[in-house]
């Protein structure tokens, strides 16, 4: 005897076998069988009654046996859901928890991505098209070297997570916009294969992979690197050149806005820091880094007594500490972490902007600190809530 | 009132917090395992053929932590054998089969409740558990170790699992036998302050254990706690309520607390006032199930019976759990019986299930979401890299044994990191070593 049938005439009886009725209660299921069997609503409603038990004979018995088991096979339930089927429904049994965050990876690095089209279009607005090209080629360079490595090393393929399209946008966002076309692909193919394929591909490199191009751009080709136009198209010099080197201030207006010498995604503050609301706004990234960057960059621009807005508003230090300091896997895990790396971040660009050759050290300031990320991270590992020091 | 620092805001899905408790049909057959508390399993006292009542003691042990359990219907014992369990895989269970009577058991009523030692008694022999979900026998949680004071007793009305309603609508339609029922919990640990956690998705029930309490005059505080999950954690909750942080690896009596989940205080409340023991509890069957409901249902009852009571499910289904989203255990059938600690059903489609599973696990990407979202501070990353690389000693110094199993890193991952996966196999293969080098 089938499970259901079972379960029905244990509905019907009471029992396995058929034997002295017994009361079923008010089961409506179980009203409803015996009413289709003895085909009477009324005589089904008295069976349903405790006060007499009513003998079933064999061929009774037989007769409700086969009533059953069509009712059971005609079931809507049975047929729509599996349920109460002959065939065991097979579950699935897994580790809770059983719902999961929407976020993913994707959705992560396409919101990076968004976030940086204001500068994009600031700097393709003020340098051009070519300023399009040279991000164009950043972008597919970069897709172009992970799809490759990751065939060769056949891997997963990760293309589609969006995290080259990033460093190949961010490698070109932080070039100057008069570089020849190679220039942004040779970049990006360092970047990929040298600052993050090599170490196993995303979450395993320790270097911000666009600033390992840059780094590898500017020691190769100092000349290109370094030779800037101004939005007219006419050569001229970043703000922080013309401080360093002629002692002249840019004025706040232009840096806010953009209409200046610089990298092609740099220059306008107002683009930037669109992207960086937008960011913070989801939550894709925590505020401690950028506010430990600029608030101690501020802090060491007050203590040298600098122009401190002039400071945060010239050169990279929008870009770096909102875009490229913040990148998850170059910084460290924890909040306090995260604090200190960016307040390192900040001093270190100070230091280089007042006391080194080169007008500008936020990539210098963020690759150094990158390679201190495993060192705050134990420095800075968690206490469990309600931690107490083991007694000795 | 604080805030617990971590957490998460998964949707909360409470489709029936609208829904009436509704009385389940009377089952056919109770499953009942021998153990359904934290603590040792309990011996049987009745045979095969033997004839019991409802409310009639069927198994028992004579250890210090372990309840009693109760014949939830009135029938014939037909097996005392290993059945499935919707928490320990297989335990040992009595098989009662209703004869469709429900005929209590009798019960000595004159007691002498000013004695606190009756009332224990009282509570212990009615085999009253935590039905928060850990099950732990209340007795021992009302008998706090010789040094121990206790000055506050909570009342866990956050219920933050998502889906789950059953004690939101056991607070607004017995309200005053919870109120009671914590009151003689007051009386037994003699505490002197009483607080009622509710999270503000439920303000209803605050509203309602507000007016009892201005009514009668009782000196109870109700506080609104903000909607995270996990509020209802004991450690968490208490932290809100009362900014006292339980120690790791210690208790709430720790720091003079001690945290009651609604249904128990019905439950203290049944078995004194009512003569009741613990044969029935509110159960939540939910997810994609044509009518969800809350049910009141008796303890053994098939999972299958109910989800049918509540029309079947709406297609094929794919994942059957015990309890809520966040921390249910998903069952391999559902013919698993409710056991005492079980508050929820939630039912999920196969559809469901697949889509989530055919997401990918990415690289760590470090974001540091779990180490934000992990209510105890942990840093489940790390102990999951560790645990996966077979570094338990690692696992261990990023205390991995720590985690309470809320599920919270696992949710927010967006790599999709099996993260509580490997931190339980680390929190197991650590226990483990401990015990054998005790």
């Amino acid at each position: 005897m089938s499970d259901e049938l079972k379960e029905a005439m244990k509905r019907v009886y009471g029992g396995d076998k058929p034997a002295e009725y017994k009361s079923v209660g008010n089961d409506p299921k179980a009203k409803d069988l015996l009413k289709k069997i003895y085909g009477n609503a009324q005589l089904a409603s008295k069976n349903l009654s405790n006060d007499e038990p009513k003998k079933i004979t064999k061929e009774d018995a037989k007769k409700i046996e086969q009533d059953v088991l069509q009712e059971l096979k005609k079931s809507e339930v049975t047929k729509k859901t599996g349920y109460h089927s002959k065939e065991k429904i097979e579950l699935t049994t897994s580790v809770n928890p059983h719902i999961k965050n929407k976020e993913n990876v994707n959705s992560i690095m396409w919101a990076v991505i968004i976030s940086l089209l204001p500068a994009l279009i600031a700097g393709v607005y003020f340098f051009g098209m070519r300023a399009l090209w040279i991000i164009l080629l950043g972008v597919v360079s970069a897709s172009a070297t992970e799809f490759i490595i990751v065939k060769l090393t056949k891997k997963d393929m990760t293309v589609m997570d969006g995290s080259a399209v990033i460093t190949g946008l961010l490698l070109s966002l932080v070039l100057p916009p008069t570089v020849p076309l190679w220039v942004p692909v040779l970049g990006a193919i360092f970047s990929i294969s040298i600052g993050k394929m090599i170490f196993g591909g995303l979450g395993h490199n320790i270097f911000n992979p666009a600033l390992v191009g840059r780094t590898f751009l500017m020691a190769s080709f100092p000349a290109i690197m370094t030779t800037w136009i101004l939005p007219d198209g006419v050569a001229g010099a970043t703000p922080l050149g013309l401080w360093k080197l002629q002692g002249i201030k840019t004025s706040y207006m232009q840096l806010f806005v953009g209409n200046i010498g610089g990298s092609i995604g740099e220059t306008s503050a107002i683009a930037l820091l669109i992207g960086a609301a937008f960011l913070l706004y989801k939550k894709v990234i925590d505020w401690r880094i950028p506010a430990g960057f600029i608030g101690a960059a501020a802090i060491f621009a007050l203590a040298f007594r600098q122009d401190v807005l002039f400071h945060i508003l010239a050169g990279g230090l929008l870009i770096g500490a909102f875009f490229m300091a913040t990148d998850y896997v170059t910084s460290p895990l924890t909040r306090n972490g995260k604090l200190i790396f960016g307040i390192g971040c900040g001093f270190l660009t100070m230091i280089f902007r007042l006391f080194s050759g080169y007008p500008e050290g936020v990539m210098f300031a963020i690759l150094l600190m990158n390679a201190t990320t495993p060192l705050i991270d134990r420095f800075t590992k968690l206490k469990p809530f309600g931690y107490r020091k083991p007694a000795q | 009132m604080l805030r617990f620092k971590g957490g998460i805001h998964p949707p909360y899905n409470k489709l029936t917090n609208k829904d009436s408790i509704e009385i389940a049909k009377l089952p056919i057959e109770v499953i009942l395992p021998l153990r359904q508390h934290t603590g040792a399993p309990c011996e049987p006292l009745v045979k095969v053929r033997d004839h019991v009542k409802v409310g009639q003691k069927i198994a028992d042990s004579e250890a210090l932590v372990s309840a009693p359990i109760h014949a939830s219907i009135s029938g014939v014992v037909t097996d005392i054998t290993d059945k499935l369990h919707p928490v320990l895989g297989i335990c040992k269970a009595i098989v009662i089969e209703s004869d469709g009577k429900v005929e209590w058991h009798s019960h000595h009523k004159s007691e002498d409740y000013s004695n606190i030692e009756v009332l224990k008694k009282i509570i212990r022999n009615a085999g009253i558990v935590g039905l928060g979900g850990a099950a732990f026998p209340t007795h021992i949680k009302l008998s706090p170790p010789p040094g121990k004071k206790i000055d506050t007793l909570i009342l866990n009305g956050a219920e933050c699992e998502p889906y789950l309603t059953c004690d939101h609508r056991l607070m607004l339609e017995k309200t005053k036998e919870i109120i009671n029922g914590l009151l003689i919990i007051k009386k037994v640990l003699d505490a002197k302050e009483v607080f009622i956690g509710i999270e503000n998705n439920k303000l209803d029930a605050v509203n309602s254990f507000n007016e009892v309490i201005v009514e009668k005059k009782i000196d109870i505080k109700v506080v609104s706690l903000p909607t995270k999950y996990p509020q209802g954690s004991e450690k968490q909750l208490i932290y809100a309520l009362t900014g006292r942080k339980v120690p790791i690896g210690g208790l709430p009596l720790d720091v003079g607390v001690v945290v009651q989940n609604v249904q128990t205080a019905k439950a203290v409340y049944d078995a004194v006032v009512e003569h009741k023991p613990l044969i029935e509890r509110v159960v939540t069957v939910t997810g994609a199930v044509k009518q969800p409901k809350n049910l009141l249902v008796k303890i053994g009852t098939p999972f299958k019976d109910l989800i049918e009571q509540c029309g079947g499910a709406l297609g094929p289904i794919g994942k059957v759990i015990n309890g809520g989203p966040m921390m249910g255990i998903a069952q391999s059938t559902d013919e698993v019986p409710i056991i005492k600690g079980t508050s929820g059903i939630l039912v999920q489609l196969k559809d469901d299930v697949e889509k989530l599973n055919s997401q990918k696990e990415e690289n760590c990407i470090r974001c540091g979401r779990c180490l934000d979202a992990c209510p105890m501070f942990l840093m489940p990353t790390m102990i999951s890299k560790y645990s996966e690389n077979n570094m338990m000693d690692k696992a261990d110094e990023f205390h991995a044994v720590d985690c309470f199993e809320c599920g919270a890193c696992a949710y927010i991952c967006p790599s999709k990191i099996p993260l509580l996966k490997w931190i339980k196999k680390a929190k197991t293969e650590i226990m483990s070593k401990r015990k054998v080098a005790k």
